[in-house]
């Protein structure tokens, strides 16, 4: 059985370390009681298994398992949450989620909540993944060119993304309720009261900007780092050619930003279906059902209304919808690559 | 090297030692709790004498924001690591959890006679069940506080005690026109946004949630859950009503409209002055007597009356001992202390809390407030208590009455907003209410 110490042939010449060196072998030595005996047990190949083996156990335990139990929880009814305390019902609960006579009237549906939910995430995905796209492309681009203040704009649009979530909420709700500092300024100027998070429209409309508004400088950075790797000489030789700005926009820069823009929109997209934590703190849902997205169905029919089982089946959807989305993709992206 | 050893080894002697002294001496016992108001505070006083008393016992009290409090319990009673103690309202959820203390109690014919029957047997799992397991650290009441002030500025008189809803809320009304301006907008009315809070009026107007059988009693499913139904004239009535203050603008947005999946009060814009009738409950007492203080007079009045009379909702909170306790005889003890009559007095009386405590009813509570508003909206609440009717008992506990109340604040919520029609939130909350029992 060969160490990994035997394998390295003695014509390499090694390189005499340095004390900072010699003292981190000197301490990463003390694994070598650990695992060279593991080597010998199991040989060198199987070792990268052993290396393998705390990450492993971390996702089992933490990811994989859990995974398990929703599958499982997803076939059972009771208000217990132990398994043993569960009643097996098979798919009942995937029947009764897709029982619906026409999905764009959710009323027609036997859970209409849930298709109201995937109804205003499907919304949601889509105008806050296109606002984020064209804003953080334009962004980008100006962030790009060498303006006045670039470094200081840069650190701004990126601000947003520092801030958690439920910080977000709470600034834009203090704006934004009925007696905010935005319906003050709106009065202090004769206007009324705009209800901005009491109508439906209004409410949907803010939780789409607020959400794009604090990923966007995210995004932004991606695009930026992607603008900066096309090299500028490409732009050189088009001007020689006699291209103009929207000309080299379109011929040079969007196809060579491709790889970038598709990463950009893959993330978005998962975001944007994941959307939970700034709608919950900012409306709950509300007003009514307007603002209520798939992840706060799932979360308010398990830990309100006590059904854990309706709720299991339908994050069992939503990985089933978000697992066609990413082979779509991945798909996608090979061809861009190839292309 | 031989010294290094030595003062290793004395380390670890020392630290033994102390941890063996430590673990023959005292015992911990940990109370789940939530705080509406003072209450933490103060029975953290009265621990900390009981603590002084008993020096071998340490009681470490674990507050959770109540909107938490079952996310957080439950997963911990199912798997056998209940607290000791906790504070819940929702009794019904965790039988068959809790510790029964008769073997461990002194008197434990005196505790049962300290309670109504009711209260001991919304603990109990069945008819069958004869065990001790908790107490009601307060009793709660629903029904409406009014704004004074506002209708002694408005030159309108106050209703009498046995007004209608339709009276109250056409008084209430008069007033809100009468002093609002448009800086400051005056709402005639407002409800919790709470199924729970719903059901007084509509019992009072009618409604029907459950038949009862030849004996009197609801008829219950196989699993004995309640057969509830949402449609009948009262509540259609009491939907309606809360509706149409919507729709005429009578209410603010803010309580139902706005708050999501969730529990939302009114509370703030009736301390803000900016609500003449707000119907919510007893608890609010000292959280009203804190903010609002005597800036303006405030004051609860009677439940309205209607065709099924004039009832609240009984309720409150219940300290409840758990099976998985390791030491059952000092939490019996600690219980036995809580609910002396002596001891609940004081807390009952500090924290503004009404109670089910027979020896304290009858005796009555001074309770320890110079604000005329509270110490009369507590007598108020206090006369609620007879009141209470008996399908407001069965409602309040009944193990599955939670489905109809959530849904009967989510469904009315899209009915508010024009999601749904009436006659289908009605029908909704029917099936919300039907799958919750067939899943249970």
């Amino acid at each position: 059985m060969t160490t990994l110490r035997e394998t390295i042939p003695d014509s390499i010449e090694i390189p005499r370390p340095n004390p900072i060196s010699r003292l981190l072998t000197a301490v990463l030595g003390v694994f070598d009681y650990v695992f060279e005996p593991l080597e010998k047990r199991f040989g060198f190949q199987r070792m990268a298994y052993i290396f393998l083996l705390p990450n492993m156990l971390i996702f089992g335990i933490f990811i994989l398992l859990p995974m398990l139990l929703n599958f499982y929880y997803g076939f059972t009814a009771g208000d217990s949450i132990l398994l043993g305390n569960r009643r097996f019902i098979g798919t009942d609960n995937i029947a009764k989620l897709l029982d619906c006579a026409s999905i764009f009237d959710p009323s027609t549906c036997n859970q209409d909540r849930f298709w109201r939910g995937v109804g205003n995430t499907g919304l949601f995905v889509v105008t806050e993944v296109a606002l984020i796209v064209v804003f953080g492309l334009i962004t980008a681009l100006a962030l790009n060119r060498k303006i006045f203040g670039r470094g200081f704009f840069r650190s701004v649009f990126f601000y947003p993304v520092l801030l958690s979530p439920v910080v977000v909420a709470l600034i834009w709700k203090w704006l934004l309720q009925q007696d905010g500092l935005l319906n003050a300024i709106i009065i202090g100027a004769g206007g009324t009261r705009v209800p901005f998070l009491l109508d439906g429209g209004w409410a949907q409309f803010w939780v789409i900007v607020i959400g794009a508004w604090a990923q966007m400088g995210f995004f932004t950075l991606i695009l930026l780092a992607g603008l900066q790797s096309i090299p500028p000489d490409l732009y050189e030789a088009g001007q020689i050619d006699g291209t103009n700005p929207l000309t080299s926009f379109r011929f040079i820069t969007l196809p060579l930003l491709m790889p970038t823009m598709f990463v950009v929109l893959v993330l978005s997209v998962i975001r944007a279906v994941q959307i939970f934590d700034h709608v919950y703190v900012l409306t709950n849902g509300g007003p009514g059902s307007a603002t209520l997205y798939i992840v706060q169905y799932i979360y308010t029919t398990a830990f309100q209304n006590r059904n854990y089982g309706l709720a299991a089946a339908a994050s069992l959807l939503l990985a089933l919808v978000l697992m066609i989305l990413t082979v779509f993709q991945l798909r996608l992206g090979r061809r861009v690559d190839a292309a | 090297m031989k010294s290094r050893g030595l003062f290793f080894l004395l380390i670890a002697l020392i630290v033994l030692s102390a941890n063996l002294a430590a673990a023959q001496d005292a015992v911990e016992l940990r109370i789940a709790w939530y705080d509406d108001g003072n209450e933490g505070l103060v029975l953290q006083d009265l621990l900390d004498r009981y603590m002084a008393d008993n020096p071998n016992v340490k009681v470490v009290i674990d507050t959770i924001p109540y909107p938490d409090l079952d996310k957080t319990l439950q997963p911990q009673v199912e798997t056998g690591n209940a607290p000791d103690m906790a504070r819940v309202t929702d009794v019904s959820r965790y039988k068959g959890y809790y510790l029964d203390m008769t073997p461990y109690m002194g008197d434990p014919e005196g505790w049962a006679a300290t309670w109504p029957e009711a209260i001991i047997n919304w603990m109990r799992s069945d008819a069958s069940d004869t065990g001790l397991y908790g107490f009601m650290t307060q009793a709660t009441v629903t029904g409406p506080f009014i704004n004074r002030t506002l209708f002694e500025q408005a030159g309108v008189d106050i209703p009498a005690g046995d007004s209608t809803w339709e009276e109250w809320v056409a008084a209430a009304q008069q007033v809100a026109e009468a002093v609002s301006s448009p800086d400051n907008v005056v709402y005639a009315v407002a409800i919790d946004r709470s199924g729970h809070r719903v059901w007084g009026p509509a019992l009072s107007m009618g409604a029907k949630f459950f038949e009862r059988d030849a004996d009197g009693k609801p008829i219950m499913d196989d699993k004995g859950n309640v057969i509830f139904t949402a449609d009948s004239p009262g509540f259609r009535a009491a939907a309606q009503m809360i509706v149409d203050w919507h729709t005429n603008g009578l209410t603010p947005a803010e309580v139902w409209v706005s708050a999501g999946g969730q529990y939302a009060s009114g509370r703030d814009l009736f301390t803000n002055g900016q609500l003449v009738l707000f119907m919510s409950g007893s608890w609010q007492v000292g959280a009203l007597a804190s903010t609002i203080g005597d800036l303006f007079d405030w004051e609860a009045i009677p439940n309205p009356s209607g065709e099924g009379g004039s009832t609240g909702m009984p309720g409150g909170a219940a300290l409840m001992a758990f099976k998985d306790t390791d030491h059952p005889e000092e939490v019996t003890k600690l219980m036995e202390w809580l609910s002396s009559a002596e001891v609940h007095r004081e807390f009952v009386e500090r924290a503004l809390f009404l109670t089910y405590h027979k020896t304290l009813t009858e005796q009555g509570v001074d309770y320890q407030t110079d604000l005329p508003s509270a110490k009369k909206s507590l007598d108020v609440f206090l006369a609620e208590i007879p009141k209470l009717s008996d399908d407001a008992w069965v409602l309040q506990t009944a193990r599955n009455s939670f489905a109809l109340n959530i849904g009967i604040r989510e469904r009315l919520t899209q009915a508010i907003t024009g999601e749904l029609t009436l006659d289908e939130a009605i029908e909704r909350i029917q099936q919300d209410v039907d799958e919750q029992r067939a899943s249970s």
